[in-house]
């Protein structure tokens, strides 16, 4: 492995524990420890860690006057949110393409003050500091807190029962996309009830020196309860039963946020942001591909760019996919043209030349009983 | 068969000769190296395959990979219950893991394989 990899507060413990260590964007990380199989049924079942200390954390000065300035660049309403809420939102450029899909967060602090706070893709961080700087201008001051930081997300039936046992608060308490800022293992902590599993459960950001020290004392009460550390294999097939898109594949530059079926994440009433003339048009006129979700018959998993044909006619293609652990399927998803995207709408996939059936199915595959 | 009495692909397929017909499988190292296999598309029995080209591909929860043909020939035997009992190129991957049997037409091409010390070799030096 490269050196010039970036490596997060707790490489040493996965290097040491079997994490079978990439290049994800630049940073070292594990991609699985054992199997995916087993690390994806920890989280379902029980409780799964995930280091995540690559995605970037950038933290604003002025929380009032940057959640404004952010209010003009995001594709939600973020100036209104209360302390301690937290939106899932996109930002999107001039000709309505999606930079990146975002955490906004408005948090609490120690004394009782509020901040700014947002968490971006890895292989974002660099575009999205440089829009930025040059679309806040200079007087909103932030900081890039991702090398002196670490999230660890704790995820599953189990994550906030085992969370709140060296936690001042459980996370139960928070109200779903909410957090604060409280102390974990006795250590200053950001902790949000959020995630990117489809499971319920937390996400902790904490000084490096201390992520270590916690990571290990959740892993040993996560081992206990039938879970254990998982890597980003399993996080990707989580994320894909959930329905949930991944930048680089259902979201990229190139794509009208419209295409991507994330309405709840598009907020048009009454405001302007970047590209968002484009969007208004582009959700109106219904032309461009949709994100949809395809169940294959066969066990064959569906990876990116395979084509989507109907009647030998390619009609979309592919944007992630995988045999899925918990649904036991062949799930995937793709972009497809429109008047081809209704559910139970059946399919072909050219999967390396051969073709295999499946449909078009609603997203997402898995929800968790609540 | 012990690992030692077989020839290796730097794809981490084997082979084991005898009369003439070899026994295809994939390594220990391979399986491990790919985990959660799901899949496996195999050929039918009477095609040929080619010493360095794909003659089926194993899917597992991460990837799509080919396997590669260590030898020339016509396949004789398929091991048709494989796909439907993946576990078993875990279990034994030099055994009940085996996937073809092909009538060699060409033994040169066996010269290009490596020995298992070789093969070792090669694993150890992580290409």
């Amino acid at each position: 492995m490269s050196e010039s990899l970036q490596k997060t507060a707790l490489h040493e413990w996965h290097s040491a524990n079997g994490g079978r260590m990439v290049d994800f964007a630049g940073w070292s990380m594990p991609v699985q420890y054992s199997s995916i199989i087993d690390e994806h049924h920890f989280c379902r079942q029980s409780v799964g860690l995930f280091d995540v200390s690559h995605m970037a954390r950038l933290q604003f000065a002025d929380c009032k006057a940057s959640l404004e300035a952010l209010e003009k660049l995001t594709s939600r309403r973020v100036d209104s949110m209360k302390p301690g809420q937290i939106r899932y939102s996109l930002m999107t450029n001039d000709q309505g393409g999606v930079l990146d899909d975002v955490l906004v967060y408005r948090l609490p602090d120690a004394n009782q003050d509020c901040f700014t706070m947002m968490v971006v893709n890895a292989s974002n961080r660099q575009k999205i500091v440089e829009w930025l700087r040059k679309r806040l201008g200079p007087d909103i001051v932030f900081e890039d807190r991702t090398e002196s930081t670490a999230i660890i997300a704790v995820q599953g039936p189990k994550a906030n029962q085992i969370v709140s046992n060296h936690c001042e608060i459980n996370p139960d308490s928070l109200k779903y996309y909410w957090g604060t800022t409280t102390k974990v293992c006795g250590c200053e902590a950001i902790v949000t009830r959020t995630g990117y599993t489809g499971e319920d459960g937390c996400e902790l950001i904490v000084d490096n020196e201390d992520a270590a020290a916690i990571w290990k004392t959740l892993h040993a009460d996560a081992v206990a309860a039938g879970g254990g550390a998982c890597g980003l294999a399993s996080r990707d097939t989580l994320r894909l039963e959930a329905g949930m898109p991944l930048y680089g594949h259902e979201l990229s530059d190139e794509l009208n946020a419209a295409q991507a079926g994330l309405n709840f994440a598009i907020n048009l009433k009454d405001r302007i942001f970047p590209g968002s003339e484009t969007i208004a048009a582009a959700k109106e006129q219904n032309t461009l591909p949709v994100r949809i979700g395809i169940q294959l018959e066969d066990k064959r998993a569906a990876r990116q760019d395979c084509p989507i044909l109907i009647d030998g006619n390619a009609v979309g293609v592919i944007t992630s996919g995988t045999f899925a652990p918990t649904v036991q399927r062949s799930i995937s998803m793709g972009l497809i043209d429109p008047r081809f995207s209704q559910p139970g709408t059946s399919v072909t996939i050219d999967i390396r030349g051969k073709h295999h059936a499946g449909s078009v199915v609603e997203l997402p595959f898995y929800q968790r009983e609540t | 068969m012990k690992p030692e009495d077989l020839l290796f692909a730097s794809t981490h397929e084997w082979a084991h000769v005898a009369d003439g017909v070899a026994t295809i499988g994939i390594s220990a190292q391979a399986v491990e190296a790919l985990t959660d296999l799901v899949y496996m598309e195999l050929p039918d029995s009477g095609a040929s395959v080619t010493a360095g080209e794909p003659f089926g591909e194993v899917e597992s929860v991460k990837a799509t990979s080919d396997l590669y043909s260590p030898v020339d020939g016509e396949i004789i035997e398929v091991n048709t219950s494989l796909p439907d009992s993946l576990d078993v190129l875990g279990t034994d991957p030099y055994g009940a893991g085996w996937i073809l049997k092909v009538k060699l037409s060409n033994e040169d091409a066996l010269q290009k394989l490596l020995d298992h010390d070789a093969y070792q070799k090669q694993n150890s030096e992580g290409q």
